[in-house]
């Protein structure tokens, strides 16, 4: 008699294994999407952000809006969330790639990327997964326009950072009595500088601004000495400058600036640099002066003082800006739409986000909503100035916390 | 637009065309005497400028004297990786040793990465906004201190080769390798030292360059390709082609930013590499090799 063991009793042939791995990865599959996801333990949240590459230092600081938001989202009585983080390494290619493993190792929302290209790769494989994506950092207006249902931007597209920033500078020209006749326009010639300069030449005419526009220079935003384009713009005669740069080019334009003993009546940039805690660092009292026309927080708000506390307390000497102000907001949305969804089912999560009503929160407007388009279309810009080391508001009027010093003090007179 | 102007940009692009030449003089002294590429040149250099940083904020030392130490530590550094590390690969193809040198740089990179991080780092001196006025000219001051430490290390250099018995050895390798075997010189040794001056020479420029711009890990790459475009207009394997080079790009560029648009201030320099490897190219004063 043949002893045979329990498992012989079941005779595996190549065909019936096929048939076998075959039904179980459809059960597999019908299972992943018939379970319902109720909310049991913290939503799994993907953080893509350019943690290395050329914006690794922009990227690094927007994690610290990630790092800040468990304790305050605790205090708020807001769910936990899991964070997975990623980086995006300053690439496109990899962005989207970080994304789809995001997604294939468990996240069930993304959040990201700080840069506009970044983010359109991400968007594209959210809405393929159907994973709710929310925009921290992108201006590209496209994004929010291509008819997407889980992309939401919680952050001002280039045309409306524009328009507020023409509007926050006729108010300040008003306030103070004092405006430039006459400004030159350098910009980098990198996809930011150059849609932004688009943005500009078809934005201006529509505003009755006291100057014009003399010269525009473009100029390498990785160039590593910019006097050629400092004399240019010096040669020009103009009151001011009109700026959009980055950080480094930001830096070397405000040293050849004083080299070239010129000391414009004002720096008003349209865009990162001229505010940054390095920028203010690297050049101590020939920081103070120049006015940034960016998307900011309300320091009236109390949500806002709590994240500036909590930020002092975490990184002392850090000063808040954009970069964790959105990041801290983005977060913020998946928490509350969790909360209000009690799924981590992705559908319900996005339905949930379309309903987003947060009134307490840190950025200038009413609060944080949705339009159709996943666009929160309602966020208004801030005025702010350098003074001192610190970052001071001084438009709109509503959310500012000092007044504005125009002209700026000349270089030579900074003791 | 006035004159002084156009005067102005022209001297800022000579001074900063000097410290591109200090830059390439290193990658030509290896080529012309090792026959190896240095296509980890630039990173080396940020390796340079992040100690000048680390030295001028725990010790206040100006980078223009610490030119000297830093060498020093570089030439320690060239002369290991030579006799270590590129030594086995002098024989092997020329594409085996580019990819060990691009590994090298990659690692350098990297290693930057994880130490220092992404941020851009600076040294502030006490003359770092100054200026001289000069007429209608307004002369950068650092500019004009690294310009003149640029010519006297490139004398220095040039004096070296020309009249040092080291030196001379040295140039006799570069001429005849076989002959310099045959009269019984140590040519792995000189090898050795050659790439130790080379990268001393890296050293220095790098400590000078960093009073002109700020050095971040990714600075490396951008800085080997315009130490290649500088030394292939001048002519590789020739100090004083590396510092015409180097003038001749600074130059341009300057110009070029003037007269049309600043952002296409790399395109002229690279039409220059154009036209010299059409017409001339060996380099301006580069041997022709039959």
């Amino acid at each position: 008699m043949r002893r045979t063991s329990p498992l012989s009793c079941v005779r595996i042939t190549r065909r019936s294994f096929a048939a076998g791995a075959g039904a179980a990865g459809l059960l597999a599959a019908t299972g992943t999407a018939n379970v319902a996801r109720a909310q049991s333990g913290p939503l799994k949240v993907g953080v893509l952000l350019p943690r290395s590459g050329a914006q690794a230092g922009i990227g690094q600081d927007c994690q610290r809006g990630v790092e800040l938001a468990p304790a305050m989202f605790k205090a708020l009585g807001l769910p936990e969330l899991a964070i997975m983080n990623a980086d995006t390494e300053t690439n496109v290619e990899v962005a989207r790639a970080r994304a789809e493993k995001l997604i294939n190792d468990g996240a069930q929302l993304l959040v990201g990327a700080f840069d506009s290209g970044q983010s359109a790769a991400i968007a594209q494989v959210a809405e393929q997964k159907g994973i709710p994506f929310v925009i921290n950092i992108a201006a590209a207006p496209q994004i929010t326009e291509q008819g997407y249902k889980f992309v939401f931007r919680n952050f001002p597209t280039a045309p409306m950072i524009l328009s507020d920033a023409f509007a926050n500078q006729m108010e300040l020209f008003e306030a103070t009595g004092a405006a430039p006749k006459s400004v030159v326009f350098m910009h980098a010639n990198d996809t930011f500088g150059t849609s932004m300069q688009q943005g500009i030449n078809a934005v201006f005419p529509r505003f009755n601004m006291p100057y014009k526009i003399v010269e525009q220079i473009a100029y390498d935003a990785t160039a590593r000495d910019l006097s050629v384009e400092v004399a240019k713009a010096k040669a020009t005669g103009a009151d001011a400058l009109l700026m959009v740069s980055r950080l480094n080019d930001a830096i070397l334009i405000t040293r050849e600036l004083v080299k070239q003993r010129w000391s414009p009546m004002i720096v008003l940039s349209m865009g990162p640099g001229w505010y940054e805690d390095q920028y203010l660092k690297t050049l101590g009292k020939l920081s103070d002066g120049p006015m940034s026309f960016v998307p900011w927080y309300d320091p009236n708000k109390t949500l806002a003082q709590q994240l500036e506390a909590a930020l002092a307390k975490a990184y002392p000497g850090i000063n808040m800006n954009t970069n964790h102000v959105f990041t801290f907001e983005a977060l913020l949305v998946a928490a509350d739409a969790y909360k209000r969804a009690r799924s981590s089912d992705p559908k319900a999560l996005a339905d949930a986000i379309r309903t987003t009503n947060i009134t307490d929160n840190v950025s200038i407007g009413p609060g944080i909503q949705f339009n159709d388009k996943g666009q929160d279309d309602k966020l208004k810009n801030a005025a702010i100035q350098n003074r001192g080391g610190k970052l001071l508001t001084v438009a709109p009027k509503a959310a500012s916390n000092a007044k504005p010093e125009l002209p700026m003090r000349p270089y030579d007179r900074r003791g | 637009m006035a004159a002084e102007v156009y005067l102005n940009v022209a001297v800022s692009g000579l001074l900063t065309g000097l410290v591109y030449g200090l830059m390439a003089v290193g990658l030509s002294v290896i080529f012309g005497v090792v026959r190896v590429v240095n296509f980890a040149h630039g990173e080396m250099m940020t390796v340079a400028m992040y100690l000048a940083i680390a030295l001028f904020n725990s010790l206040g030392l100006d980078p223009l004297v610490m030119a000297v130490p830093v060498a020093g530590v570089l030439f320690a550094l060239g002369y290991v990786m030579q006799a270590g590390l590129i030594n086995p690969f002098i024989t092997r193809p020329e594409y085996s040793q580019f990819m060990l040198l691009i590994a090298v740089a990659i690692i350098i990179v990297n290693v930057l990465l994880i130490v220092f991080g992404p941020d851009a780092r600076n040294v502030q001196t006490s003359y770092a906004f100054d200026s001289f006025l000069l007429g209608p000219l307004i002369i950068d001051a650092t500019k004009v201190y690294a310009g003149g430490a640029t010519l006297v290390i490139t004398a220095a250099l040039f004096a070296f080769f020309r009249f040092a018995p080291l030196g001379k050895a040295i140039r006799a390798c570069a001429d005849n390798y076989t002959g310099a075997l045959v009269v019984g010189l140590n040519v792995k040794r000189l090898y050795a030292l050659t790439f130790g001056l080379g990268a001393a020479c890296v050293g220095a420029a790098g400590s000078i360059l960093v009073l002109l711009v700020d050095v971040t890990p990714a600075l490396g790459p951008a800085l080997t390709l315009l130490a290649f475009i500088i030394v292939i207009t001048g002519g590789l394997g020739s100090m004083v082609g590396a510092v015409l080079g180097g003038l001749l790009i600074g130059f341009t560029e300057a110009m070029a930013g003037l007269f049309f648009t600043p952002s296409a201030k790399s395109m002229f320099s690279f039409g220059l590499l154009v036209l010299v490897l059409l017409f001339r190219p060996q380099g301006i004063l580069g041997k022709r090799v039959l």
